[in-house]
């Protein structure tokens, strides 16, 4: 029974340490504009997909990834410069339209550029399973956690002691005043767009080895990433990670002791649920109004 | 007067020989993109080589044939417009099409109001049950897989087993089928799970099945990404029992994403899978090395059932055209039910007026996968 129990909450930890890294590009872009991008899953996908494609012409893996995640973020910052930065005037609404616009070009481009297939991309490092105590974990698993962990990491020192974090911040608390003391707010929304793309593309290629990857694969990651971002709280990096890993737990114990068939709607229940107490997310910030 | 007979002679002549030259046009709607993409975009394939192979043979009855065909993404609705295109603008003589069950069940009551000869391609046993007038279709049903797959089971003495199905259309149906039938092959299912259609993990699944006491194999129903994760889980939580799929997974497509996980795996397919495997005094074994060779060679591609499902449709319209000396609608059904005999890719075909698909049991062969590769059963 325990080793059942532990097997959940590993299957749990996998899943739920893929839907953080996507939630925490969610929530960067989210942060410095209040979009919601919902290109974040086609970052992903771009990700896989060009690891995938660099691999099979020779190239060795770690070069691999890292030009697929500048092709990522040279993507992020198209779409920011292209389709997001000339309708600045207009409503966040407009704006999230235009995301939504963006990720079926990306899609349908995607299937040009390369096939509509399913590709498989080779573990970093063997197939091998960790036994921990009765329950399994795959090594690939470990990398999707570990980076997770340095990414969460990385982007707290970034956000509380680098110049540009800083203004990221600044420019998500009043955009007017950090316009005021001489933050440019353009240059903001841009980093933010190449950051988060390149983060959706590091999600792409770490869960390609679990999950396979193929032209459609961000628009289902990218919708349970966008759970688990509202699930913790959007614009929170610890929330979107608390998020992630909250909602693969309670999918995998949902699947496990209750009913598969059932999995998806007792997660959506119970982010409801937490959503009807908490408006704004486990860790959200708590926006008061002024009357 | 002799010269305006003679005049109306000629004129009746030439007008006999231009409608003997027009093509005949062959209609269909396949899933070319969308989640059904690795069945469609080799049927689409293969109706395109085929049809460009008989036309520089000479083409049928004397004419050519001319494909019209379009690409349905898996959508029963777009399903829909495309066969009321074909058969309105189009004015297609027979369609060859339909990729998935859910396209196909969409169109069936546009082509039997038009009176339009329909081969789909489809899997589900509601295709031709029960008996649809001018519908057709070439492969096995879910309801053979089961069936197959229980056979094999009974012959190892497997009595309880376990299910884990998709969420998606053929998933559903071939779950259904398999509860239907256990009973007859003496198949107790102990565990029934499912899994959802973008869902990246099934270990927690797998994991309820591992602890249900009893089980002696699984059976996974589905097709596209969603066995291969299956698969790969199985291995990581090394569970014994044996693994079955289903025809859906039946390209070499399955081998390669689920890589060595895929080893001692199990399902029912067609023998075009292993061709050249095949004993030299099969039936099957020329006509599956051909298309196998054919294929492979223009599109330097493996094969899979599903292109031979395309080849087996057309090939079927073809003979019956020459049988009936006619593109003519109602002749040429009457000509695909008189089917007798025709040696495809699926097996051979014997149609009748209560049986629109024509293929037994036998020709529904157990593989393995062996060393990266699908080894026949004995």
């Amino acid at each position: 029974m325990s080793a059942q129990f532990a097997q959940y909450v590993l299957s749990g930890l996998t899943v739920g340490a893929i839907y953080a890294l996507v939630a925490l590009g969610f929530s960067i872009i989210y942060n410095a504009s209040h979009v919601i991008n919902f290109a974040q899953g086609e970052f992903v996908m771009i990700g896989g997909m060009a690891t995938v494609s660099l691999v099979a012409i020779g190239w060795p893996l770690p070069f691999a990834i890292a030009a697929a995640v500048l092709a990522a973020a040279a993507i992020g910052f198209a779409l920011e410069k292209f389709a997001v930065e000339p309708a600045r005037g207009a409503s966040v609404v407009t704006l999230i339209i235009i995301t939504i616009g963006a990720s079926i070009l990306l899609r349908g481009l995607a299937t040009l550029v390369w096939d509509k297939n399913i590709h498989p991309l080779k573990s970093f490092s063997g197939d091998v399973p960790i036994q921990i105590g009765g329950a399994t974990l795959l090594p690939q698993s470990l990398w999707v956690m570990g980076i997770t962990l340095a990414i969460v990491l990385l982007l707290t020192w970034f956000f509380g002691r680098t110049l540009l974090g800083k203004a990221l911040l600044a420019t998500s608390h009043n955009r007017l005043a950090a316009q005021l003391v001489g933050i440019n707010v353009r240059h903001v929304l841009l980093a933010s767009f190449g950051l988060s793309a390149a983060l959706g593309a590091v999600a792409g290629i770490l869960v390609a080895p679990i999950t396979f990857t193929s032209w459609d694969v961000g628009v289902m990651l990218g919708l349970k990433g966008f759970a688990a971002a509202i699930l913790g709280g959007l614009g929170s990096g610890p929330g979107a990670v608390l998020g992630g890993i909250a909602l693969g737990v309670i999918e995998a114990m949902g699947a496990g002791y209750i009913s598969s068939a059932y999995k998806d709607v007792i997660a959506f229940v119970i982010i409801l649920a937490v959503l009807f107490f908490l408006p704004s997310g486990l860790l959200g910030k708590r926006s008061t109004d002024r009357v | 007067m002799l010269l305006r007979s003679l005049l109306a002679a000629v004129v009746a002549f030439w007008l006999g020989i231009a409608q003997a030259q027009a093509p005949i046009k062959i209609g269909a709607f396949l899933a070319v993109t969308g989640p059904a993409a690795s069945l469609g975009d080799p049927e689409q394939k293969t109706l395109e080589l085929y049809v460009e192979k008989l036309n520089a043979a000479g083409g049928v009855l004397g004419r050519k044939l001319q494909l019209v065909s379009y690409d349905s993404a898996g959508d029963a609705e777009k399903a829909r417009t495309f066969v009321r295109r074909l058969i309105e603008q189009d004015k297609v003589d027979l369609i060859v099409g339909g990729t998935t069950t859910g396209e196909t069940m969409a169109v069936v009551q546009l082509v039997e109001q038009a009176g339009m000869p329909f081969i789909s391609l489809a899997g589900a046993v509601v295709v031709i049950e029960p008996v649809k007038k001018w519908v057709f279709k070439t492969p096995h049903t879910d309801r053979m897989a089961c069936e197959r797959i229980f056979l094999d089971m009974r012959s190892r003495r497997i009595e309880r087993i376990a299910l884990i199905s998709g969420s998606g259309g053929f998933d559903k149906s071939m779950r259904g089928q398999c509860l239907n039938v256990a009973a007859t092959y003496g198949v107790k299912v102990i565990a029934d799970e499912t899994y959802g259609g973008g869902d990246t993990d099934m270990t927690a699944q797998l994991t309820k099945i591992k602890n249900t006491a009893g089980i002696q194999a699984v059976l996974n129903a589905g097709f596209g990404q969603g066995p291969a994760i299956v698969t790969k889980n199985y291995k990581q939580l090394a569970i014994s029992a044996p693994l079955y799929q289903s025809h859906g997974v039946a390209s070499k497509e399955f081998i390669k994403l689920a890589g060595d996980a895929a080893e001692g795996v199990r399902l029912p397919a067609a023998a075009v899978l292993a061709a050249e495997q095949l004993p030299a005094d099969d039936k099957q074994r020329a006509v599956s090395v051909n298309y196998k060779r054919e294929y492979e060679t223009r599109y330097k591609q493996d094969i899979s059932t599903f292109g031979g499902h395309a080849y087996d449709g057309l090939m079927i319209a073809v003979e019956a055209i020459k049988r009936a000396r006619s593109a003519d609608k109602s002749k040429v059904r009457d000509a695909i039910e008189a089917t007798k005999g025709f040696v495809g890719t699926g097996g051979v075909v014997n149609m009748s007026p209560t049986d629109h698909m024509g293929l037994d049991l036998t020709f529904f062969r157990m593989f393995e996968v062996k060393k990266g590769n699908w080894v026949p059963v004995q």
